[in-house]
């Protein structure tokens, strides 16, 4: 197979653009995709400083190695969520990255900071993991980008991640979180600008700009998200991808086109409606907030209210096996 | 072939030479879902693979919102 562009031999074929691509001109590819989200939904300047939610993974690596490769100003952000050997592993291959590029990195823990991590929380609040992390994760990344100065907060939730969480929102209708669905989240009243440059290249796409670019990053899949019911609806777009490659990218930016101008109305409504935390200071949403001895207290310092004074959790004990994972042990055991 | 497959990591072998769809198919993995790498190197869907290419098979769904 020959390069659509050069017809030099191809290390990638992308069934969605009907396409093969060379390294060089694979990499344009992203370049361009990446550059179009930026321009088309004016995510950032030239001039803004950029907070990049940085976990190790091939998403938030190569959005940082894009975003700097476009002429971007970018620091990183690293939240240690105490996931046992999965977040060293993961806090190495971004120490690594940032290191080796001269970039700056900032490094946040749970556990030594605030006193719990994610198995612990997930125990003592009783949510599922992915749940008590998101909650962590937004809330110190708009903490770190207001009090560092920075204009805006870069996520790397690509094409499969903003379709699967498309997907299960139409699902249950939910139209609220329909409306607010989008690659910008204007700065309001304490919380950061948020934008996903992503939004136009899949998993499958990002994952080989990290090798092309000789990107490491940690492979092995989070422990706690093993099962969960995103990934679930990933497998399900993807197995419709197969047949009718373009089906993602039609969805979602469909929806982006279509859809989310007639919830417009609906995405500003509680834009407003926001206190600050009486513990942290935060502003939090009227959904968010919750009154304790007649205080506003935002879910994030009830959250750590909790999880600090449970005793820590193992990964395992919260843990689910994977689909991979039951499928390899069937393996083993039916030898 | 020694095929080198994650999530968890475990190798394989495979007699015989293969497109890289077709080991796809028999392996019952989604072509969306990986990326087939040969010596460090990215390789195609209609690649041959001889019997003797180490390939890792890599995983690309992440999981988290």
């Amino acid at each position: 197979m020959k390069c659509r562009t050069c017809r030099e031999p191809a290390i990638i074929d992308l069934p969605r653009h009907n396409a093969n691509f060379c390294a060089e001109h694979f990499l344009q590819l992203c370049r361009r995709q990446v550059a179009k989200a930026i321009h088309d939904h004016e995510m950032f300047t030239a001039s803004d400083r950029i907070l990049v939610a940085v976990s190790g993974g091939k998403d938030s690596l190569a959005v940082w190695d894009l975003l700097v490769d476009l002429g971007y100003r970018a620091d990183g952000l690293y939240i240690a969520l105490g996931i046992g050997e999965y977040s060293d592993e993961s806090r190495g291959y971004a120490e690594r990255f940032a290191a080796e590029r001269g970039l700056v990195l900032n490094v946040v823990s749970l556990r030594e900071e605030y006193g719990y991590d994610v198995p612990t929380a997930a125990k003592a609040t009783g949510r599922v993991p992915c749940s008590a992390c998101g909650m962590s994760k937004r809330h110190l990344f708009d903490t770190a980008a207001l009090d560092g100065g920075y204009d805006v907060v870069v996520t790397g939730h690509n094409l499969d991640d903003e379709a699967a969480v498309l997907f299960g929102n139409a699902l249950r209708w939910d139209v609220e979180y329909l409306a607010r669905q989008l690659p910008v989240l204007p700065a309001r009243h304490g919380f950061p600008r948020k934008v996903k440059p992503l939004i136009r290249l899949t998993e499958r796409e990002m994952a080989a700009w990290c090798v092309v670019r000789g990107i490491d990053y940690i492979i092995e899949e989070c422990p706690m998200a093993a099962g969960n019911r995103h990934l679930g609806y990933k497998e399900a777009l993807n197995s419709l991808e197969e047949k009718s490659p373009g089906t993602k990218a039609s969805y979602y930016l469909g929806f982006l086109d279509r859809m989310a101008p007639l919830l417009a109305d609906l995405a500003a409504t509680g834009a407003d409606s926001v206190r600050p935390c009486a513990r942290c200071g935060a502003a939090t949403g009227v959904a968010d907030e919750h009154a304790v001895d007649g205080e506003i207290v935002c879910a994030f310092c009830r959250l750590v209210e909790r999880s600090a004074a449970h005793a820590p959790v193992s990964v395992d004990l919260v843990r689910k096996k994977s689909r991979a994972e039951r499928r390899a042990t069937m393996e083993v055991e039916a030898r | 072939m020694k095929v080198i497959l994650r999530n968890p990591r475990r190798e394989i072998v495979i007699d015989g030479r293969r497109r890289v769809h077709a080991l796809l198919a028999e392996l019952d993995l989604a072509r969306e879902g990986h990326l087939v790498i040969r010596n460090g190197t990215l390789v195609h869907g209609d690649a041959e693979l001889d019997r003797d290419d180490v390939i890792e098979i890599r995983p690309v769904i992440s999981g988290g919102a």
